[in-house]
């Protein structure tokens, strides 16, 4: 310690800032609603296989946070030829009522 | 309609007890009814900063074991008649303390007063769950420090999933109140400013409560810091959070930098 450390003006609060923004993103994916993502997972793909046969990894579902807003990410790959199979299984049927 | 608070902090040691004290007994002042209830079990502390240490017969454990009624578990304030208290037990393990028997304590509660406030245990286990589990709104109270700021996003986070609000899907909402803040130090970047503190937690902000002397002296005595004349800048903070909290709209005193003789000369940091 020298005579100008003492007059070193000593912020720590912006570090302190910085390391809770930094942890807190962590922990509240991790700690947060981690368990509501699983339940919009499981029902999402409830839902989207009663209409298309989907592989269940082929859903992507992810949570962020950024200040006071929550943002869901819901990212679904569907075959091409899965669309198409349910197109073909439809039509006749509506040709039918007609 | 009566509404059921929680102070709440997840961290030890902020001002929980202080707080629920300080607020209940400024609302009651107004001529509101109040029932302060302590839900630290082993630990209460909320009879001793009340000055009601000496009256506790029954406890909140009682009253929700069935074993007696209410209004004999009820410790009226001697300063303010519309105060009350509800201890909570020394000798009894945590584990005594049902879900069921506090959502009948509350229920009961509510039918007597405006304001019922449930002093919450440090952490996040069932003392700490139950206090929050039937509370229509949230006081979470931080200190401008690290660990306090994350222990209080973990009790955001359970007051958003745990309480029976939130498992209906009703809003729960949250209030922060700053509390042990040193608006000197905060000047100088040694400690996290209100806004910092605001921008990380986001919840709207109730009051901020500055570091005094005031507030050990109001324990020491065992007269809430709103009850005790005080003339003191953290008084007017809780008087103030206490009417914004009953939905007036009070202006946000910053509080004011205070400096020694001493310090004003040299203009350096104080302690």
């Amino acid at each position: 310690m020298n005579v100008f450390s003492f007059f070193k003006t000593r912020s720590s609060a912006p570090v302190a800032r910085e390391r809770l923004q930094i942890l807190l993103a962590h922990e509240r994916v991790a700690l947060g609603p981690a368990n509501l993502v699983a339940i919009l997972r499981d029902e999402l793909l409830a839902t989207i296989a009663k209409h298309v046969e989907i592989d269940p990894e082929a859903l992507k579902i992810k949570m962020d946070h950024a200040g006071a807003v929550s943002t869901l990410e819901i990212d679904v790959e569907i075959p091409t030829e899965k669309i198409a199979a349910k197109r073909a299984q439809r039509e006749p049927a509506r040709a039918a009522t007609r | 309609m009566s509404k059921v608070v929680v102070v709440t902090s997840g961290k030890g040691g902020v001002g929980k007890t202080t707080t629920t004290a300080s607020l209940g007994a400024a609302l009651a002042k107004t001529g509101q009814r109040v029932c302060v209830v302590d839900f630290d079990v082993g630990l209460r502390n909320l009879d001793l900063v009340m000055g009601a240490e000496r009256r506790v017969v029954y406890d909140l454990i009682n009253v929700a074991q069935g074993d007696i009624k209410l209004s004999q578990a009820l410790i009226r304030d001697k300063r303010i008649d519309t105060l009350n208290l509800l201890a909570a037990s020394q000798t009894r393990d945590k584990d005594a303390l049902t879900e069921a028997g506090v959502e009948r304590v509350i229920g009961e509660l509510r039918g007597a007063f405006d304001w019922i406030f449930c002093d919450s245990p440090a952490g996040i286990e069932r003392g700490a769950t139950l206090a929050m589990r039937f509370a229509d709104e949230a006081v979470v109270v931080t200190n401008p420090e690290v660990s306090s700021v994350r222990d209080s996003d973990r009790i955001i986070g359970l007051l958003d999933s745990k309480t029976l609000r939130a498992e209906q899907g009703q809003r729960m909402e949250k209030q922060l109140l700053l509390t042990r803040f040193d608006p000197s130090r905060a000047t100088r970047g040694e400690m996290l400013h209100v806004d910092d503190v605001l921008d990380i937690l986001s919840i709207p902000l109730l009051g901020i409560i500055p570091e005094s002397e005031d507030i050990l002296r109001a324990s020491n005595l065992g007269a809430p810091i709103t009850l005790n004349g005080s003339t003191s800048e953290a008084a007017r903070s809780y008087e103030h959070a206490a009417r914004r909290l009953a939905g007036e709209t009070v202006p946000m005193l910053f509080p004011s930098e205070k400096k020694s003789f001493l310090n004003r000369i040299l203009g350096r940091r104080a302690a």
